[in-house]
């Protein structure tokens, strides 16, 4: 039987086409390990909580009914959305809730991996795809969530309502891939997270998550050119059954995620020697 | 096939910085040289030190290579860098087949979660499939001796039963190269045992990287060995026993320190007649030639001569041998001021190596302790056979049974 050889030296074989073929292969050999530790984490998350999963889908609840609240009272008035107003401000707030877990996912992964990162060799990016796995776990129990608001107000079934797990797992691969790049500088430097966090909150009132594009104006501009925008209009589209106006935006944007993706799934194979060399076991 | 070599190191070293700050900014310089595929030349730059420096070997099926050194001498980051985990800086590193790594034990262990769970999940970061687990599991729970607790919280397992179900998992691997930190420390003397049984049954198909601060162990084991100091070999080869003494001469620790005093007699001096050479300050005997120490104490409140306990205790602090106390025959000269005598044991047998001498005085027969101190003299015996146990013991062999 033909031994498997490893070589390390300094120098990296910086083959795109290897590195890529290298990292996919330990995708696959590593299917059971990031399944496992996903079922792990859920599973340990779950047992210590008598609440369980509604801390999956507090924060963004909350945030919709402050919205909601804001509006009824006359206190904000937004302008028309289209459908009722909890329909909008929910599933604005679920969906960019789960945009960013996905950014944050790759950097609290890593984290959490932190003690056997530094002391057993295993296929990095089962971190990452157990990330993905939890992710669409969580998701999956908000859009349930989500689906109970659209029944309730009224809305009903829409064919297009089957593509909606489509445009979810989209905005999960647009954040992963975000997070992937950020991860490895924000492993050395923890101002990198915390700029993420602020940034995120900032860049939610860019975002028609809670009302929708002005129909004029500087900030109509700024959000039709945001990134998330598309995600979020489009993701929202399908699940209420309405034309999706910025599907060409949304569909770019994926086609630049998926070349991105997996460049930054290289970038972050690379980066993990020099990351655990500065990790505290 | 038998001496295929799966392990070949070559020049290898690897750099670390002792600034935090400075490390850090260094990791993002490292992270975009490493996009550039990182061939330029890497010297120190500020506040940098070589980690490991220049260690070079080869290691066949079968072979077992000790790595002993001081703390901070670089073993286990030499260790990272053979698993993988990360990055030489200069030099190459060429393992063959498949790579198993006893550094942490139980690695992925959820505190929450059952015993059985975790063995999923340590074994999934072993590298194990599912079927391999599943087939598996029940000859892990025996193993580790935990079947009445398997369904337990990892998080109420005492820290040996954590080590106990993470050896046992780990035992499972069959592993081409097996790479073994200093792991096996925890953990009572019958799963220590036991583990080493294991060892030794994967031996044979394997090859080893051994580190450890026991000797004992190291010797057991090993048939290579590399002393390492502030990242470098000082010492490499197949003398086993020659490193191992060298290690132990590293130790410069050998001031005496007082145990108890009550205040009646303070030790003034011991001597070790005879020697026959001296390794820096150490005096040096020869297997076979007689023990002589001549020790004298002062008085300060003294009426009798009180009885002297000499032990002799080994670099590992293990006690060897105790000599004969004193009687009221002994010859011991005492006057107002000091008592003075030589002990003489004839024809000292003990193996090769280094041994300190504790003394322990009381008023009466193992009563009243009045002073005891340890290492209050160091003396190396010289034999060229290494052995292992404290005693090489003359030995005639014959075929008349008179």
């Amino acid at each position: 039987m033909e031994l498997e050889t490893k070589i390390y030296q300094k120098e990296n074989n910086f083959r795109i086409g290897k590195l890529l073929k290298e990292s996919l292969a330990d995708i696959v050999s590593s299917r059971f390990l990031s399944f496992q530790l996903a079922k792990r984490d859920i599973q340990a998350q779950y047992r210590q909580s008598y609440l369980g999963i509604i801390w999956a889908f507090i924060t963004p609840l909350a945030t919709a009914f402050v919205w909601i609240f804001l509006n009824n009272s006359g206190t904000v008035r937004v302008t028309d959305t289209g459908i009722p107003y909890p329909v909008y401000a929910f599933s604005g707030t679920l969906l960019w809730s789960i945009i960013t877990e996905s950014i944050n996912s790759p950097m609290s992964s890593t984290n959490g991996a932190k003690s056997i990162l530094s002391k057993i060799n295993f296929p990095k990016e089962a971190l990452i795809v157990s990330g993905v796995y939890k992710l669409l776990f969580n998701s999956a129990i908000k859009v349930a969530l989500l689906l109970v608001f659209i029944f309730f107000y009224g809305i009903g079934f829409h064919w297009s309502l089957l593509l909606f797990p489509l445009a979810i797992l989209g905005g999960v691969l647009f954040g992963t891939t975000l997070g992937l790049f950020i991860t490895p500088l924000g492993m050395l430097y923890k101002d990198i997270g915390r700029m993420i966090g602020f940034g995120l909150t900032f860049f939610m009132y860019i975002t028609p998550v809670v009302y929708a594009i002005p129909k004029s104006g500087i900030m109509k501009t700024v959000m039709e050119w945001n990134p998330f925008t598309p995600i979020i209009l489009t993701a929202r589209d399908l699940a209420v059954g309405m034309p999706p106006v910025h599907l060409t935006y949304f569909l770019i944007v994926i086609a630049c995620c998926v070349p991105l993706f997996f460049i930054a799934l290289l970038f972050y194979r690379i980066s993990i020697p020099i990351l655990v060399e500065r990790m505290s076991a | 096939m038998e001496n295929e070599v799966l392990v070949s190191v070559e020049n290898l070293s690897k750099k670390f910085c002792k600034d935090l700050k400075t490390s850090l900014w260094y990791g993002v310089k490292d992270l975009a040289s490493g996009l550039s595929g990182n061939r330029n030349d890497r010297g120190l730059r500020p506040k940098e030190f070589w980690a490991v420096k220049d260690i070079s070997f080869e290691l066949r099926r079968g072979e077992c290579l000790g790595l002993i050194g001081h703390n901070g001498a670089g073993k286990s980051t030499l260790l990272k860098i053979l698993n993988g985990l990360i990055n030489p800086d200069a030099g190459k590193v060429t393992i063959k087949g498949r790579v198993g790594a006893l550094i942490e034990l139980g690695a992925g262990f959820n505190p929450i979660l059952s015993g059985r769970e975790n063995i999923y999940n340590n074994g999934a970061i072993l590298g194990f499939t599912r079927k391999e687990i599943d087939d598996k599991v029940e000859e892990i729970i025996d193993f580790a001796e935990i079947r009445e607790f398997i369904d337990m919280p990892v998080q109420n397992y005492s820290s040996g039963m954590k080590v106990r179900l993470g050896f046992a998992v780990a035992a499972q691997m069959q592993p081409d190269v097996l790479i073994i930190d200093e792991v096996l420390a925890v953990g009572d003397l019958g799963f220590v045992l036991k583990c080493f049984k294991q060892i030794d049954t994967i031996l044979p198909k394997t090859a080893i990287v051994f580190v450890s601060h026991s000797m004992p162990m190291v010797s057991r084991i090993c048939n290579q060995i590399i002393l390492m100091e502030r990242g470098e070999a000082i010492f490499q080869g197949v003398d086993v026993g020659k490193a191992i003494d060298k290690y132990y001469a590293r130790f410069t620790d050998n001031d005496s320190n007082v145990i108890y005093d009550d205040g009646s007699l303070s030790f003034e001096k011991v001597e070790l007649l005879g020697a026959s050479s001296f390794h820096k300050d150490l005096p040096q005997l020869k297997w076979g030639e007689d023990l002589k120490l001549a020790f004298k104490f002062n008085i300060i409140a003294c009426e009798e001569i009180p009885f002297y306990y000499i032990s002799i205790f080994d670099k590992e602090q293990r006690p060897v041998a105790i000599l004969e106390t004193n009687t009221m025959n002994s010859k011991i000269f005492k006057n107002k001021n000091c008592i003075e005598f030589i002990v003489v044991h004839k024809n000292l047998q003990l193996s090769k190596g280094v041994y300190s001498v504790n003394i322990s005085v009381s008023k009466n027969k193992n009563k009243q302790p009045i002073l005891r101190i340890n290492g209050i003299l160091m003396f190396q015996l010289i034999h060229q056979e290494e052995s292992w146990p404290p005693f090489l013991l003359k030995a005639d062999y014959t075929d008349k049974r008179t």
